[in-house]
């Protein structure tokens, strides 16, 4: 096949054992011509150093203030096929689980109507088509619906919610991730699809503490599984691993409360003082299991960079029981959440998230503003500096 | 229901019910999982309380694919999995069968059609990135060539379990830095260096000037009057070239072919064993762009993961092992200069000094 543009910088990218993005776009590129063009205006950024899109133009699908994203080139006579090269969000089957049904229609879809391009996934977890015109958007908004899925966020609005695995496929989680993150997103559809917020808000839903997809660095509520009760010991299972490798110094010395050591040849766990890490269960997961009170902590505020620095999630409720919740289709994190959205909206300014709001108005204003009462698991320390702001209530 | 969605016009139908696409075992023994045993770097099994079980075989994939990459891979499920597969957070494929029969043919199969089978256990994980010069007009830098440049040089990595602990390593091509890019072992961040470019002209019929003003972290936008005009000037002395100002205003450019590369930060984590999350900290400031293969950035990630490997006790992430050894000894062993742009000087620049007379001296 003659390419239609030159891409000796591009090529060097094809050698190597790392399975190769520019072969996935050349492969592209034989069935919707228009990639040939992204591979040529690639090729130049590769030259110069710098990308070549265009900033500012919109593109979306009627009735929806969110799911695409417009995209233009700086160069449209010379590839007129990415004069217009917009992605289009797709609301993911939570813990991303599908058929090849679903799959090869979606690349049928992707080639016919766009660049034949996808993200599985993008970053927060859409499934994204590339490479589309907004004449063509409407047509691809029909065949994806037609296949029972729908648009994801984008802008200032709700982002689509992700979660983990969980208990399709985890022994280590607490709680149904994939129920609670496909009932929210229901429930908040309107949210997620008419951006009327003062900046993004994302939620993601994680089985247990290893936090497997990175809700406590990315999500400003993240959700992340934990137990109350004992962790449950198997002692001939703990004796078994003894013999594989050093139980001692890999798993109980490394324990951050220092809160498990051996009586005899038997395993005892002090549970008041486990801060349900998971560190000793990912180790020996044949010989120990979390207890039965299971439910999950909320973590809140955390962001990338931009605009104030980057925030981790900091403790806001150190045990929900969604699982007892889960039985009144999530009644309470439901009002929980409607709070936290009226104190954002009512004292939030443009492009603050949640969390930078708390940084400014302090978390005591924040408590205040959705009804929870401060409680020491959600500081490291008590303060140390006097500077007391007593109140009048105080008298 | 496609009948109805196509006559209607329906907007709004939601998430997909995800249980459709569950195979049988999944199904059956959904939250009764009992353990799972990790076979080889690409394999790992899960055992139900019923006894079932389920294989997993994970590959690769540059996560920017094309509608024959996602025929491929049906067509593995097809023939192996009834038709059942998933993706990972960080982009990979997961085959899920029910038949151990199928693993090896399985594997063989990817392996003959050129695809990558690794990433479980102790290993380099796929490296979770953003858009790039492919799709974003912000970006310091491409992404995906980088990612491809990097994983070409640690494959060994992620087929064979030969590290202390897991190691992951992401990439951000600018500060918007979509993913959780900022607490990863070794994190990749295109970089600006130069304040943007104030085109008055367009910032006029473009950008509304209080919201552009506001976008600033360091307040260094500041309301101009240009040819009797309203405008906007920037502060040089003060501007930290994050690009934020471009994102609400796209007449302040800020890509500057010369002057934009990559910086490295290490040590972060999202996992809360044993220690708690952490964001990655600065390892070097800054790395020019060096298309196509970008062997600078290649060789100082190449750099810190040698050293790590040597000198990690086993289980040790990255920043463990820092916090162990100290920060001066990462410098010395890792040969990175220690420069003032290591001193922090933003918002709780205060916090990260050492108040104590500890040094490793
Ligand atoms: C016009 C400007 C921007 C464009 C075109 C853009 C583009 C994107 C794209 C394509 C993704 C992946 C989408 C997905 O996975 O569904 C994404 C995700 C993300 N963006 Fe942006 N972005 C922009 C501005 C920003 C800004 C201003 C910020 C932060 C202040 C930001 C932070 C993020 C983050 C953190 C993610 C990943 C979220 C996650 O992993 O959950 N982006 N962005
Ligand atoms: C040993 C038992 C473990 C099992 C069975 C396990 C299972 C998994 C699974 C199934 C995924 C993919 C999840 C998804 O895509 O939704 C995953 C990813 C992840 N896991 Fe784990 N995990 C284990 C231990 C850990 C540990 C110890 C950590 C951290 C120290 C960790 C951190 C993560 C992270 C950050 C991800 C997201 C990145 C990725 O998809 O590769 N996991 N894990
Ligand atoms: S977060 Fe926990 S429960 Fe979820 S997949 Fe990861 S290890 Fe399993
Ligand atoms: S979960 Fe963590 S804190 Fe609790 S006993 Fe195990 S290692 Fe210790
Ligand atoms: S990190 Fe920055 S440049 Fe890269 S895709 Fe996200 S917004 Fe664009
Ligand atoms: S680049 Fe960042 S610091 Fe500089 S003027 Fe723009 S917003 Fe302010």
């Amino acid at each position: 096949m003659g390419k239609k543009h030159q891409t000796p910088l591009l090529d060097e990218l094809k050698k190597g054992k790392w399975i190769s993005f520019v072969r996935e776009m050349e492969r592209a590129a034989e069935k919707s011509e228009r990639t040939e063009d992204l591979l040529g205006q690639v090729e130049e950024s590769y030259r110069d150093k710098v990308n070549h899109w265009k900033h500012g133009g919109m593109a979306g699908v009627r009735g929806y203030g969110a799911g695409m994203v417009g995209r233009f080139s700086e160069f449209p006579d010379k590839y007129p096929g990415i004069k217009e090269c917009h992605s289009m969000r797709i609301i993911p089957s939570a813990g991303f689980f599908y058929n090849t049904d679903f799959l090869r229609k979606l690349a049928d879809i992707s080639e016919k109507h766009a660049g034949g391009l996808l993200n599985f996934h993008g970053a927060t977890g859409n499934i994204q088509i590339l490479g589309m015109s907004q004449a063509e958007a409407e047509d691809v908004f029909q065949a994806v619906a037609e296949l029972g899925f729908d648009l994801g966020g984008s802008g200032s609005d709700l982002r689509t919610p992700s979660c983990c695995a969980g208990q399709a496929r985890c022994e280590f989680a607490n709680y149904d991730t994939m129920k609670i993150c496909r009932h929210l997103t229901e429930e908040y559809l309107d949210e997620l699809h008419r951006p009327a917020f003062n900046y993004k808000f994302k939620f993601k839903f994680s089985g247990c503490a290893n936090d497997c997809v990175a809700s406590a660095a990315r999500s400003d509520l993240a959700f992340i599984g934990t137990w109350k009760d004992k962790i449950k010991i198997n002692q001939e299972e703990v004796k078994n691993y003894k013999k594989k490798f050093d139980v001692q110094k890999y798993v109980l010395d490394k324990c951050p409360t220092k809160c498990m050591w051996f009586e005899g040849e038997n395993l005892v766990i002090d549970d008041e003082n486990c801060v349900k890490c998971m560190h000793c269960i990912n180790e020996l997961p044949k010989a120990l299991k979390a207890g039965d009170e299971r439910g999950c902590s909320i973590l809140i505020g955390a962001k990338a960079p931009l605009v104030t620095g980057p925030r981790m999630g900091m403790m806001l409720v150190p045990f929900y029981d969604v699982n007892e919740d889960a039985k009144n289709d999530y009644e309470w994190i439901k009002s929980l959440i409607s709070n936290m959205w009226e104190f954002w909206d009512e004292y939030g300014v443009s492009r603050e998230r949640i969390g930078e709001l708390i940084g400014r108005v302090g978390l005591n204003t924040f408590l205040e503003g959705i009804g929870l009462e401060p409680i020491p698991e959600m500081v490291e320390h008590p303060r140390s500096n006097p500077f007391i702001k007593f109140t009048e209530d105080e008298d | 229901m496609a009948e109805e969605v196509k006559k209607k016009r329906l907007t709004d139908i939601g998430p997909h019910d995800y249980n459709e696409y569950l195979s049988p075992v999944i199904k059956k023994n959904y939250g009764k999982w009992a353990y799972h045993e990790i076979l080889d770097p690409g394999t790992m099994v899960h055992v139900a309380e019923s006894g079932d079980k389920i294989y997993t075989v994970r590959m690769g994939s540059p996560r920017l694919v094309s509608g024959s990459f996602v025929r491929d891979i049906c067509d593995i499920a097809d023939k192996y999995c009834g038709g059942h597969l998933r993706f990972t957070t960080r982009n990979n494929v997961e085959f899920l069968i029910e038949d151990e029969k199928n693993v090896s043919p399985l594997k063989k199969d990817l392996e003959k059609m050129g695809y990558n089978v690794g990433g479980i256990g102790n290993i380099v994980a796929n490296i979770v990135h953003t858009q790039g010069w492919v799709h974003c007009h912000t970006s310091a830098s491409d992404a995906s060539g980088v990612v491809k440049s990097v994983m070409d040089e640690l494959y060994e990595y992620f087929i064979e379990d030969k590290l202390p602990s897991k190691v992951r390593i992401a990439f951000a091509c600018c500060l918007n830095m979509c993913g959780s890019v900022s607490s990863s072992d070794i994190a990749i961040v295109g970089t600006h260096r130069k304040p943007p470019r104030i085109d008055a002209e367009r910032l006029r019929n473009l950008c509304e000037i209080p919201s552009t003003i506001a976008a600033c972290p360091t307040n260094s936008i500041r309301p101009d009057t240009v040819d009797g005009k309203p405008g906007v000037k920037v502060n040089e002395e003060t501007c930290v070239f994050c690009g934020s100002c471009y994102t609400v205003c796209p007449a302040m450019p800020i890509a500057n072919a010369e002057n934009d590369g990559l910086s490295i930060w290490v040590g972060g984590k999202v996992s809360n064993a044993r220690t708690k999350p952490t964001f990655s900290k600065l390892a070097i400031p800054f790395i020019p762009n060096d298309p196509p293969r970008w062997p600078g950035v290649v060789n100082a990630v190449k750099t810190i993961l040698n050293e790590y490997k040597k000198g990690a006790e086993p289980g040790e992430r990255v920043g463990e092992w820092i916090d162990r050894i100290g920060w001066p000894r990462f410098f010395k062993l890792t040969g990175f200069p220690f420069t003032k742009y290591h001193i922090d000087d933003f918002r709780l620049a205060e916090t990260t000094m050492n108040y104590s007379s500890h040094a490793r001296l």
